[in-house]
This record gives C-alpha cells, structure tokens and sequence, in this order.
C-alpha cells in the first residue's frame, strides 16, 4: 500500500478551481483500492435468472479490469489506477430492507460507490437515500422512467436506458415485423416497472398504429406470486392476438410454463420485454415465435454478434461459470465499465487519483463503449444513459441444439426515447418528434 | 356463460390446492393444539425435493408418467424426516407451553427452514414441467386448460375422501377423535397420546409437501414460496373452523372462488376479499362455519 | 402518584441511561446511531405488544398499526408535502389509536388463537389494499423526506434521534404510570383468572380495551418514527404478517419483566439482523429463527431475566 502522493492540501485547492464547495468537504479516498458494493438479488425469485448471472457479469469484469486484461478500450489495469474491491450484497427483502442495507453499506462497512440494483422499486427508494449520504450510485437494471423524471438526482446515475425506450422499440417492431394486430392486452407486474411498462407501450401503440385497440382488462399480478392459472384464464377468453408483458426473474419462467401447456402461445401472439432469462433456462420449453427483447444490445441478441469487447465478455464468462452470459450480466457490466470510463476520464482531466466529485463530473453526459454497442448520459441533466433497444424472435438452433433469436431489429436511442429536457409522456403525446424510424 | 365456466374451474382449481395445503394444517390444530407457521416451510421443501427428484429423473431418463411417483415419495420423504425431527425436537418439549409461544417457535422453525432450504437447493430456481407437459390439455368452455391443474381436483377429493374414511371408519380415527375430544381421558384410558401426536404431525407434514410436491410442476420453485401460502392456508383453515376437515373444505372452495371471481372482475380487490372474509367469519362465528362442537369442561 | 413515579427506581434508571445514551449519540458512527434509533423506535411497538401480553394476549397483526403509522407519514407528505414531526407523529397517532379505538370493540371479546388470528386477518386486510392499489403506492410503497423541526431541517440525523429518546422516556414513564394503576394491575390479574376480576366488579374488556389502543397508538407511533429514520416505507416490510411476527418475536426475546425490556431486546434485535446479514447474506434468517427458537428453550423470560440475575449477583435489586 503506497501512500497517495497527490493527496495534500495544496492540490486539492489548485483542483478545487472548477469543483464546487461541497467537493472541499468530501473526505478523500482512503487507500489506493476503491471500495464498491454490488447489489443484486442473492436469495428469492429473482436471484438465479437475474441476481446471480449479474453479479458474475459484475466479477468477472471487476477481475479483468483489475488485471488488465480486458481488450480495448479497457486494456488499461485499474479504475482510473486504483484498483476495485467489490463486495455483493444481497437486494430482496423488499425497499425499506434495501434502504437499511444501504444505509449500512455506506455508513458502517465504508464503501465509496455503490452498484447494481435490479428491481424498479430499490432505484427509487435507494436513490433519495445516495443524496442524503452522498454516495456516488450506480443502477444497473431497473427501468422506470420516474427515476429521473419526478427528480433530478446528484449522485445517482442509472447505465441502463429507461422503460420508455423498450415499450416504444416493442411498438415499433410490432409494426414493423407483425401483421394482423388488431387488438392487445397485458400482463404486468403491479409495481413501478409493470405499470409504466404497460402504460408506454399502451401510448406508443396507439401513436404507432392507431388502428390497434387495447384490452379493457389488463392484469396486474403482485409480483412474484407464482401462479398465473386465472390470469391466463381471463386473457384467454377476450379476443385480443396479441399479449404484452414485462415479466422478468421467476415470474416470466412460471407464466411462459403454465401458459403453453394452455395453448396460450398457439392463439396468442407474446411479446416479451424482459424475459430472456426464461429462454436460457427453459430451453425446449419456451415456445418458438416470441417476439423477446433484452432491453438493449444484451444476451441473446447478441451472441453471435461480431466485435472484440463482446466475444471477449462471451468467452471469459462461459468459461468462468460454465453457461451463456444472460441479460443482467451485459447490464451489470455495463455499469462497470461506466465507472471504469469515467474513473479513467478523470484521471485524464485532473491528473490526480479520482475523487468522487471528480468521477461524478466526468460521468455527466459520458458516452462510452459498452460490451455490444455505445452507449451515452444523455438525460436526467446528463445521469440516465441511453442506448439503443433490439428485439427479436425466438427459434430453435438445431445445429447447436440451443435457443436463438431471428430476424434481430434494434432501434437507436433517439427513435425510441424523448430528447434530453422533454418528459416520456408530453414527448409520446406530442407524437414522438425526432423519431424517424 | 363461457367466463362463469372459467371462473367456476379457475376457482376449484385453487381451491383444491388450497384444500391440500391447509387440510394438513387443520389436523395438526385440531388434535395437537398448534397452529403451524413451519407448515409454509414444509410446502417449500416438498416443493423442492419433487422438483428436484422429477428434474433428476428426466436427466436420467425415465418416463414422464414416474414424475407422479417421485411426488407422491417425496412429500413422504419430507413429512417423515422433517415431521419426526421436528416434533421430537422441537414440539414435544412446548406443549405446555402458552399455544401462541407455540406459533412463535413455529415461526421461528419457518424461517430456519427456509434458509435451509437455500443452503440445500442453492438459488437457482428448479422447474419440473414433465408431468404437465405430459398430460397435456384439454377445451373446457372454450379455452385450453392444461389436464395436470384439473386433476388437483381429482387429488383433492382423494384426500378429503381419505380423512373422512379414516376418522369415521377405522380405529385410528376413533383413537384420533377421543384425542381430540379429551387429552386426559385419553391418556387415562390407555393411550398412547404421544404416538398419535407424532403420527398426527406427520401426516400434517407429508400433506403440506404433498400440496408443495403437486403444484412444483407449474412454477418456478424459487425460494420464499412459502411466504403467501402460510397466511392463505390461515385464512382457509380459520373460515372453515380451526381443526375441523369439513371446515378446511368449506373454506378452500369460498376463498378459491372468491379470488377467481376478483381476479376476473375486480382484480384490485384479490388479497383484500381473501382476509375480509376470513375477519368477517372470526367476528361472526370466531369458531368457524364447521367448528367441532365446543366441548364444556367445568 | 406522578411525584411516586418519578422516585420509582425502574424510571430513574430509564432517564439516567436514556440521558447517557443521547450524550454518546454524539460521538457515535452513523451506523450505530441508525440501528439505535431503528431499536429504539421499533422498541415502542414492542412495548404495545408487552402490555397486551401482560394480559395474556398475543397479537399477531400489529403491522396493521406499524404500517398505519408509517403510511400516514408517507400520505401527508404525498398529499399536503409537510414534513414537520410534530405533525407526522400527531397524524400517526391518531390514525393507529382511532383504529385501535373502533377495532378493539371487536377484539376485547376474544382471547388466544382467536385475538391472534383476528388481528392478523385485519392487518392482512390493510396489506391487501396497500399492495393492490396504485394510488397508494402498490408494492413499492413510498420515500419518506427527512423530518423538519418547526421548519427547520438537520443536517445530521441527532436531532430525530433526540425526539426518539424523547418519546421513548415518555411512552415508558406512561406505561410503568399505568400499569402502577389499579387498572394496570387489574389487567395482569386477568391473565390469571378473568372470572375472578368480573367477580371483583370490574369490566374485564373495558381494560382490555384501553391496553389494545394504548398498543396501537405506541405501534403507530413506532411505525411513524421508524418510516422517518429509514426514509422509506412498504408493504412487505411494514404490513405483512412477516412483521408482525418480528414484533412478536422481540417482544419474546425481550422477556415480560419489565417496561425496558423491549427497548434492550429490540436493539439486540437490530444489531443481530445487521450482522447476520452482512455475515450470512444467505442464512441470515436462519441465525434469527434459531435465535428465536434458542431463546424460547433457554430464556422463557427473554433477555431480561439475564440481565436480572446479573443484577441480583451484583447484590442489586432493580
């Protein structure tokens, strides 16, 4: 452990020329290691779809970053030279848990940034906690566009583009890959993410196609309830032909096993927003011709896509753990390399070893490389990323004997989500300008 | 007319499933005096030793139809192991304790056995969707219902139809009910309470795995199952009466239909209808719509 | 009456240590400051919880007043965006005890199993709604804002725990007033024999009835200031039946034996899940069910019967 040399005082006044008065007051970074906690489902229903695959996705970059042994741009070893000591912690138990949880992540085991986060309801009873300690966060997977739309939030960044730009890039593939939809329903999760997923979907398709008509009983199970017998039940029996839904974790598994035993899938059209995960591990058991997104260039979309970054990650990841890197691992790493870009910007613009202020000024409005495509913080005052969204439709590889995704369209970021200073709603109700696609 | 099917066949699914559950936590309450919270932990783990058996069996290769042995064994399985362990264990040393010190310890039982659980299984969810798959479905009222769901009627049924047998027509059940009755006159009379609380307890473990076992094929098994289930199968064994078998039966179908009827047409009052029902029969009739008759002891 | 109280031992020694323990919060690390404060404020229910058992009675539905105490400080925000504490707390005490007040005209008449499961299927009731309903928040519940203080707003988070400290020493010098009273004595004789007590010419559910809302109204209070500590408030975490039997379980830790009780045992408690979790992210439940389980085999009288019989070592009788 070498001292950091740059750390006195006299430094820190020639830096502080353009970093704000609050940045005096912040401690400066103990030892020459960065201390992040990585927060993810560990235990519950959502751990082995999304916690666990995202925390490795997490590890296995972590490692490599520290190594130095990730491809370019990242080949450099080290978080802006410091090196990164992750600890993982576990995100079910429900948001007043979390909120304690991260209360003691940052006050009692010291950490200096926190990531991760998966379900829509930590972002947003963590992120007015980050601002009360003051502690740079990072969200990795919740999608609710009210994170930065109700708010404006100094601490918190999210590297995963909101739930807008997957109900709009839902819509738009619906229009351009689907024929014959004249009427939709839905079945979401009642919480933040299966309401506002429901909610934009519902105004992009009638901005998209107005010939389209929406159910008038869209259901809302709590989530992680398991059993969905009734629910199918009652979708079953409207004539809707095609059916929305932004189920993730075991949820998206139970609804696809329970329904397509039901014949569901052979009279209805299913599009899934989330639910990738169910792919992987149902294998066989999920049903050919869904129309299934990863909420960005993430897992199934882009195995086998081209590109040094992605078949890095690809390769590093199987031979590590053994199986394909899903959604929330891309997620997960994403957020990793937001902080590795802006960890390293720093060092570039002030030559010193990062402070939080200064990674936080480097990562407003940052674009950098991700795994499988660019991504960059273009709204919520330069916080919330955003990235082009894909979908695709599922199929079997009998070559391979594994689940793949035909005819793959991604929409980029400015067609499917408002531009920087415009809200999700006005921005769908005035006809989504600037979207050409 | 094809909703009202629907409805009528969404909700006796339930409420056969509900009926399983709960009919195990009723036969422990009504002869042992102890309303099981642990009995959520013992849906869990039939939940998962059947997935597990049923997942390991179809890597090995055997038939789809074995599936519904492996469920049948493993809810054994796990109402033996853990129905012995936990009543020589645990229970007998409480029961003369206060019966709501009791709840707690079963509480704190629950939440050990959750754990364990994740410490056996790992975290990664288990699915058994062979015999579901393999029954296949069939149109019922002008939708597809998949068969396996409805022959939780079927199962249902049994069981009722195999409590009533043996309460009412053998000597064990005629040991039981003078158990039930009176636990002092048992014991004066020769017998043996204590076995017939191990038996009792283990036939109300085998029928919480069974219920945990039967519905494995149709979920994802993931930990916290046994959460919403415990306060559900509370709800349907208090409606009914506490200990009373009818009574379970009585409150499987209410709060079955009920909820099918909310989810159908009201959905946002589903959890509300379940528990005002179930506090509404409590102010009424506190001992339940098919309580036991009350025995006066002067 | 109140000049004997104030000489009364357990209460002397209640100030002095609450005097002691605001000192230290000063120089304290925030996260012990937040475990104290969430011990202290959830010690409130847990006291509620105590003078039911006194009688004999067991809730298992008191989040219906923690999660009414927590929500009316997360609605009056949503709704008029105050956030002052005097107001937050007034709202949340009055919601839980007017509850209380109406329910336990219910509740008095029953006993055991019955008094548990009634309880629990109004709190399940109350989850229900909370969970269904968009209006309110479904699942995800609300953030709570930091309290003001007559406009005011801390920096830190001293000054709440100061308010908490505050109400604690009033709840337990209230608590130890009453039961001192001839109808807080009435009601532990209760427990013993209900027959005996109507003999007496006493209305048995009359004083069941004033312990039932003086317990809900400490578990709406608790509710309040535990959303205001934590700054967040949901259903499965305030409302469902899990937290009842936490507030359940710590009043069994605690021990009946006295008005302090619940406070020590809650602060253990808090502690306890702290360290498991970061130890054990995988089994922390199982390290606070086997500790519930250990505690009713080996400590029936919960934490406070070891605490006693160090005392009585010291040949000190408390």
């Amino acid at each position: 452990m070498n001292k950091l040399v740059f750390k006195n005082s006299l430094k820190m006044l020639t830096v502080g020329a353009f970093v704000s008065l609050s940045a005096l007051a912040s401690p400066p970074l103990a030892a020459d290691s960065f201390k992040v906690a990585v927060v993810s489902f560990l235990t519950g229903p959502a751990a082995g779809p999304f916690g666990v695959p995202g925390r490795n996705g997490a590890e296995l970059v972590i490692d490599a970053i520290n190594a130095g042994s990730m491809p370019a741009p990242y080949e450099s070893a080290g978080f802006g030279g410091l090196q990164l000591e992750a600890i993982f912690a576990d995100e079910s138990g429900g948001n007043a848990k979390q909120v304690a949880e991260y209360r003691n992540l940052v006050e009692k085991q010291e950490v200096d940034a926190v990531l991760g986060y998966i379900s829509s309801g930590s972002c947003m009873s963590v992120a007015p906690v980050a601002e009360e300690l003051q502690t740079l966060t990072i969200m990795s997977v919740c999608g609710t566009p009210r994170l930065f739309e109700d708010s404006d939030w100094n601490y918190t960044f999210r590297t995963q583009a909101h739930a807008v730009g997957d109900s709009v890039a839902a819509a738009l593939y619906i229009r351009d890959q689907l024929d014959d939809v004249k009427k939709y329903n839905g079945i979401n999760q009642n919480y933040a993410w299966g309401q506002d997923s429901w909610k934009f979907f519902d105004i992009a398709m009638q901005q998209l196609i107005p010939e389209t008509q929406a159910a008038d009983n869209p259901q809302f199970p709590k989530l992680f309830s398991g059993q969905y017998g009734t629910e199918i039940s009652t979708i079953l029996l409207d004539d809707s032909d095609l059916v929305h839904s932004s189920f993730w974790d075991g949820d998206i598994e139970a609804l696809v096993l329970q329904a397509s035993v039901r014949g569901f899938f052979d009279k209805k059209k299913f599009i899934s927003v989330a639910g990738a995960s169910a792919v992987d591990n149902l294998g066989k058991r999920f049903p050919a011709g869904t129309v299934i997104g990863t909420r960005g260039e993430f897992g199934i979309l882009v195995r086998e896509q081209e590109g040094e970054l992605n078949e890095w990650f690809i390769n590093a990841y199987r031979e590590r753990y053994g199986v394909y890197p899903l959604e929330s691992s891309y997620q997960y790493a994403q957020s990793v390399l937001a902080l590795k870009a802006s960890m390293d910007k720093s060092v570039a613009d002030n030559g010193t070893t990062p402070e939080k202020d200064q990674i936080i000024s480097a990562m407003t409005g940052l674009n950098f490389t991700s795994l499988a495509g660019d991504v960059s913080f273009a709204l919520g005052e330069g916080h919330q990323a955003v990235h082009p969204v894909g979908y695709g439709i599922t199929a079997w590889n009998d070559e391979k004997d594994e689940p793949t995704v035909v005819d793959v369209k991604v929409y980029p970021a400015h067609c499917i989500l408002p531009p920087p200073g415009q809200l999700s709603e006005d921005w769908l109700a005035a006809g989504m300008p600037g979207s050409d696609c | 007319m094809q909703t009202a099917i629907t409805v009528f066949l969404d909700g006796m699914t339930y409420a056969s499933y509900l009926f399983i559950v709960s009919v195990g936590l009723t036969i422990v309450f009504g002869v042992m005096k102890i309303l099981n919270v642990a009995h959520g932990g013992f849906y869990a783990w039939g939940a998962y030793s059947a997935a597990y058996a049923i997942g390991l069996a179809a890597e090995l290769g055997f038939p789809d139809w074995f599936a519904f042995i492996l469920i049948g064994l493993s809810s054994m399985f796990v109402g033996i192991v853990l129905g012995v362990l936990v009543e020589r264990l645990i229970l007998r040393k409480l029961y003369e304790h206060e019966e709501v010190i009791v709840i707690l310890a079963t509480f704190g039982l629950f939440l050990v056995l959750e754990d364990f659980i994740l410490l056996v299984f790992g975290v990664n969810p288990y699915f058994a969707y062979q015999p579901m798959v393999f029954l296949g479905s069939v149109e019922m009222g002008g939708i597809f219902r998949d068969v396996y769901s409805l022959t939780l009627l079927g199962l249902a049924a049994f069981v009722a139809f195999a409590c009533w047998y043996v309460l009412n027509c053998t000597k064990w059940g005629k040991i039981l009910s003078t158990v039930i009755y009176d636990r002092e006159i048992s014991l004066a009379i020769g017998i043996d309470v204590k076995a017939v609380f191990v038996w009792t307890f283990v036939v109300g473990t085998m029928l919480g795995a069974l219920g945990g076992a039967y519905i494995a094929p149709t979920i994802s098994v993931a930990p916290g199952i046994g959460i919403d289930i415990i306060v559900l199968s509370f709800a349907v064994v208090v409606i009914g009466g506490m200990g009373s078998i009818p009574g379970a039966l009585i409150g499987a179908l209410m709060v079955g239909n009920l909820r099918a009827i909310a989810v159908h047409k009201f959905p946002e009052f589903e959890l509300f209808v379940i528990f005002a029902v179930m506090a509404a029969v409590l102010m009424v009739r506190p001992e339940g719509l098919f309580a036991p008759a009350k025995i006066r002891r002067i | 009456m109140m000049r004997s109280i104030l000489l009364d031992n357990t209460v002397r020694c209640v100030i002095v240590a609450f005097m002691a323990l605001a000192c230290i919060g000063l120089v304290l690390p925030n996260w012990i400051l937040n475990n104290t404060m969430f011990g202290l404020a959830r010690g409130l229910a847990v006291l509620g919880l105590l003078l039911l058992w006194r009688t004999g009675l067991i809730s298992l539905g008191h989040s219906l007043y923690f999660g009414l105490g927590a929500y009316a400080v997360a609605l009056l925000e949503k709704h008029t965006g105050s956030t002052d504490i005097i107001l937050r707390l007034v709202i949340a005490l009055t919601v839980a005890g007017v509850i209380g007040f109406f329910l336990g005209f219910v509740l008095r008449h029953y006993r055991g199993i019955f008094f548990a499961m009634l309880s629990l299927a109004f709190s399940m009731v109350l989850y229900g709604v909370l969970v269904k309903t968009e209006a309110l928040g479904s699942t995800d519940g609300f953030s709570v804002s930091q309290t003001t203080f007559l406009g005011w707003q801390p920096a830190s988070k001293y000054p709440l725990f100061l308010s908490i400290i505050a109400i604690c020493i009033v709840a337990i010098i209230g608590v130890q007033f009453y039961l001192r009273s001839a109808i807080g004595y009435l009601t532990t004789s209760v427990r013993d024999n209900e027959i005996r007590v109507e003999y007496l010419g006493y209305s048995v559910a009359r004083a069941v009835h004033i312990k039932y809302i003086i317990s809900a109204a400490l578990a709406g209070v608790s509710g309040a200031l535990i959303a205001m500590s934590l700054g967040q408030v949901d259903p499965d975490s305030m409302v469902n039946w899990t937290v009842s039997g936490e507030l359940v379980f710590i009043t069994i830790m605690s021990g009946p034996g006295s008005v302090v009780a619940p406070f020590i045992g809650s602060i253990t408690f808090e502690f306890l899940r702290t360290f498991a979790f970061e130890w054990a992210p995988h089994a922390w439940q199982l390290i606070v069910g086997g500790t519930l389980l250990g505690i009713i085999f080996a400590l029936p009288e919960g934490l406070w019967s070891l605490i006693q019989r160090l005392w009585t070592k010291k040949g000190k009788v408390l």
